[in-house]
């Protein structure tokens, strides 16, 4: 059985949610808004198999599907900086192209801590990255959409596309490390 | 012909994306065999692709 206070409960993980991926907090209250309205028009058919949370996700991300379709909108007509500045990535290499730093084994956390830290760590990590790039990774890492439906949303090319994500996941993967070696494992 | 770090850093990636080519395929699959760093790499992309399916299916 699930309740309006069960579905409220959830509010603020579902806002952070959102706005890790929107990054922009009156579209995330919006389909937050948009998703806790659904929910609750469809309470009865909560059939209670998956946990609340992960029922509400599942809503949330068809809300989220939709407005980040609206946002790559507005990013269309910002210019391509992001996909031509090679210098992020460059720092990482020497010369030769070998790696800078060695590449240390995560050998305490798994998938699960991983997982668990997810939007905190990317809600800040994707605060320096610039938004086409977060966008990108968003649509295709945690919405799951297929290449020529992300470069369609974008305005890009193929090429482009694999890009920004190549860069988006270099920088979370130094933002991960940082944490795992920097801060320990909280 | 042999890569550097770089690029199969690259190739890792869009691996994630596509399938490689014949060529591409073979070229990083020496070199991860040779390359500590980029096998780690590797595998730390594919626990990071996982991570955030995970995070969006709200589990």
């Amino acid at each position: 059985m699930i309740t309006p206070e069960l579905i409220e409960a959830e509010r603020p993980y579902l806002f952070r949610y959102a706005l890790a991926q929107l990054r922009d907090r009156q579209a995330a209250d919006e389909v937050v808004q948009e998703t806790l309205l659904a929910a609750l028009e469809s309470c009865s058919s909560f059939a209670g198999k998956s946990a609340p949370r992960t029922w509400l996700t599942s809503i949330l991300r068809f809300k989220l599907i939709d407005a980040l379709r609206r946002k790559s909108r507005e990013v269309l007509t910002e210019s391509f900086e992001d996909t031509l500045d090679d210098s992020d990535i460059d720092a990482l290499f020497d010369a030769s192209g070998h790696w800078q730093h060695a590449i240390s084994e995560w050998s305490g956390p798994e998938q699960e801590l991983v997982a668990k830290q997810f939007w905190e760590v990317f809600e800040r990590c994707s605060q320096v990255m610039p938004r086409r790039t977060a966008m990108a990774f968003v649509m295709r890492e945690v919405i799951g959409m297929e290449i020529a439906d992300i470069c369609n949303n974008l305005g890009i090319t193929a090429t482009n596309c694999s890009v920004l994500l190549y860069r988006a996941r270099m920088s979370l993967r130094e933002c991960f490390e940082i944490r795992w070696l920097g801060g320990g494992a909280t | 012909m042999k890569i550097n770090c770089k690029q199969a850093s690259r190739l890792i990636s869009d691996a994630l994306d596509r399938p490689l080519s014949k060529t591409e395929y073979l070229r990083l699959r020496i070199h991860l065999f040779l390359c500590g760093n980029c096998s780690e790499f590797s595998r730390q992309l594919q626990l990071l692709q996982l991570a955030a399916r995970k995070a969006g299916r709200g589990e």
